[in-house]
């Protein structure tokens, strides 16, 4: 290429044709449960979780079909709901949220609270739903409410196949409190309702934990096996008498209390303080979570 | 809206009407926590309209300028503006109207394109829900992924997957698109695909941004570049005006070289050198028709006179110290 004459005519450039960039004025609607319900479905619609569900589900399973097998001697020692689930089957179900409370349940809910952001960042998707955009606060409270509805969920799965499973096997009735009273059958039910909402405010902080551990990594599976970790060594940290200093402020403390939901008439001693912590926790680690990922840079 | 982003800095771009740029940033600085600085005082005009040629050897800091840019990293200092919104301050105003490809294509593994789609068009509060279906098919058929749409995302093939985030920047008309590297991965057809679809959007007026460590791409279909390098943005401009900023060389045919060496000097032309028949010398600021007069008027007998410039490889060669191909 050469030549003299080989002046450069003027500037190639393309003008735009139209007006100026960006006459269009886009308006947010001012609600969308879209993304919300798009998150639902990336949760409920993962075969991994669905495996998680059927080991949560088998619990209750396993539970009912032994006692059928083999009724325990009446007045007997061990689990009080377990002894009472050849009168009422609707003990099945408080029997495996007993059992499922100290680990089933905060895995299933540490592997999808970790999951959130980290998994996002991990894939890289991260960088696309905030260029869509999606506001980072937006994000996090669509996040934290999938979470929410999970431990929902996960709790009335366990508790519906339980009380299902046992009404079939054991049948139903009149309601024996841990107080010693009768409740109609009915009543007894309620109670089992309050008993599913607490525990899911219990797994829902745990899981406003999980959120913010979420944020501070992009391994999702680190995430989830730190969240674990916090939760097992609460209840470890709760279960030394020599710690009962600190007892009261573990997130895990008041986990058990749901039982005092089975009590005539309810004890709320443990219950009132069990829901003020749940409360606690979900805002203060929401709120770290969003004061960590607000102004975090995303180089995923 | 007035700042000094476009003033000289080792530029060619001239002052213009911020109005007029997709995309202007003033110092734009990113110092990671390692230390190492990525991006350093970029000054990037980008006029609407335009395509934007963004060249740089892998590591100069392309990618990074586009985080800076998207607002998913804060910058150290300095600041910029997309399409006349200051931001990140604009982002919610300004970002629907973007699409981008940053650092390769990202989606969820065991989902289906589709499935991929519609979740990023659920994410966006700013479009009719109604029309998303519309819309998803549409963009798969721009890239030519409609038929394979229902496959999940973790059978696609490295191109498969690129066509889908150029999908995925193109579920709604936009303003401006923001591509870092679109066309990596793509086959020889898949490439030429994906520059015949910039074309037609550039032609409707869509702003294209186009990172590239191949200076071929940029020739092909590039009005504008800006040339990276460590972080630098060492050239920015119009091809021509970058064209003409390189070095020209005035080269005379002659029967009497130390003449016509002599004649070049006198008028003050540089590096002076001969060779056979040949006498070349450094054009610097003295018009080419003045030098012919000149030889003219010192009866040299000119068989042929040229003036030849290094082509754009050869000059970005020159401000890049490497070849584009290398890692920097
Ligand atoms: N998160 C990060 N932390 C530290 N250094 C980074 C990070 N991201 C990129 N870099 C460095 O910044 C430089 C520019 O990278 P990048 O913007 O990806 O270049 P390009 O896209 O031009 O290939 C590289 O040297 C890279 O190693
Ligand atoms: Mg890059």
């Amino acid at each position: 290429m050469s030549v003299a004459d080989l002046r450069q005519s003027s500037d190639p450039a393309r003008v735009p044709s139209g007006g100026p960039v960006g006459a269009v004025v886009y308006r947010p609607h001012a609600v969308s449960s879209r993304f919300f319900r798009s998150e639902l479905l990336l949760i409920f619609g993962r075969r991994r979780n669905w495996v998680g569900g059927l080991i949560l589900a088998t619990v209750p399973i396993l539970i009912a079909i032994a006692v059928k097998v083999s009724p325990p001697s009446p007045g007997g020692g061990g689990m009080n709901f377990l002894n009472q689930i050849t009168q009422n089957g609707i003990f099945v179900a408080l029997s495996a949220l007993t059992l499922e409370m100290p680990l089933f349940l905060p895995l299933a809910v540490a592997a999808i609270a970790g999951d959130t952001v980290a998994g996002e960042a991990h894939l890289g998707t991260l960088r696309y739903l905030l260029t869509v955009p999606v506001d980072r606060t937006r994000l996090l409270v669509v996040k934290f409410g999938a979470i929410a509805v999970f431990a929902l969920v996960a709790t009335l799965l366990v508790a519906l196949v339980g009380a299902m499973l046992g009404l079939a096997l054991f049948g139903g009735g009149p309601v024996v409190t841990l107080s010693g009273t009768t409740l109609p059958f009915w009543t007894g039910a309620a109670r089992l309702l309050l008993v599913i909402a607490y525990i899911t405010m219990c797994m829902t902080a745990l899981g406003a934990i999980g959120l913010f551990v979420s944020t501070l990594t992009e391994q999702p599976i680190g995430a989830t096996i730190a969240i674990l970790v916090l939760a097992l060594g609460s209840e470890i940290m709760d279960a030394i008498p020599q710690l009962s200093v600190i007892h009261e402020y573990l997130p895990t403390h008041y986990w058990a209390a749901f039982g005092d939901l089975l009590r005539d008439p309810i004890s709320t001693a443990a219950v009132v303080p069990g829901i003020w912590s749940a409360l606690a926790y979900t805002a203060i680690f929401g709120a770290a979570a969003w004061a960590r990922f607000g102004g975090r840079d995303v180089t995923s | 809206m007035s700042s000094p982003a476009f003033a000289d800095h080792g530029t060619v771009q001239a002052v213009r009407d911020p109005a007029e740029l997709a995309i202007s940033s003033a110092g734009l600085t990113k110092r990671f926590r390692s230390g190492q600085v990525a991006v350093n005082a970029v000054d990037l005009a980008v006029p609407a309209g335009s395509v934007y040629g963004f060249l740089g050897p892998n590591g100069s800091g392309k990618t990074t300028t586009i985080r800076l840019l998207l607002g998913l990293i804060g910058p150290t200092s300095g600041s910029h503006e997309l399409l006349g919104e200051p931001m990140p301050g604009g982002s919610a105003r300004v970002l629907p109207r973007v699409g981008a490809l940053v650092e390769g294509p990202a989606f969820h593994p065991y989902l289906s394109g589709r499935a991929n789609l519609r979740r990023l068009d659920a994410a966006d509060r700013t479009v009719d829900p109604a029309t998303a279906r519309v819309r998803i098919d549409a963009a798969l058929d721009r890239v030519g992924l409609r038929a394979a749409a229902e496959k999940r995302y973790r059978h696609y093939s490295l191109g498969m997957r690129q066509r889908l985030a150029i999908a995925g920047a193109l579920l709604r008309p936009r303003d401006l698109l923001i591509l870092d590297e679109p066309t990596n991965g793509l086959d020889p057809q898949g490439t030429r695909e994906v520059r015949t679809l910039l074309g037609t959007l550039a032609a409707t007026g869509t702003t294209v941004v186009l990172s590239t460590h191949l200076l071929s791409e940029v020739e092909q279909i590039c009005t504008h570049v800006g040339v990276m390098h460590l972080g630098n943005l060492v050239a920015q401009g119009t091809l021509s005006e970058l064209r003409a900023r390189s070095a020209a060389r005035a080269e005379v045919e002659t029967p009497t070289p130390e003449r016509a060496a002599a004649t070049l000097r006198v008028l003050g032309l540089s590096d002076v050198s001969s060779a056979g028949g040949q006498v070349s010398a450094l054009l610097g600021d003295v018009e080419p028709e003045k030098v012919v007069a000149a030889l003219v008027h010192a009866d040299v007998p000119v068989r042929g006179f040229a003036v030849r410039r290094a082509g754009l490889e050869e000059m970005f060669v020159q401000l890049t110290g490497e070849g584009f191909d290398v890692s920097g």
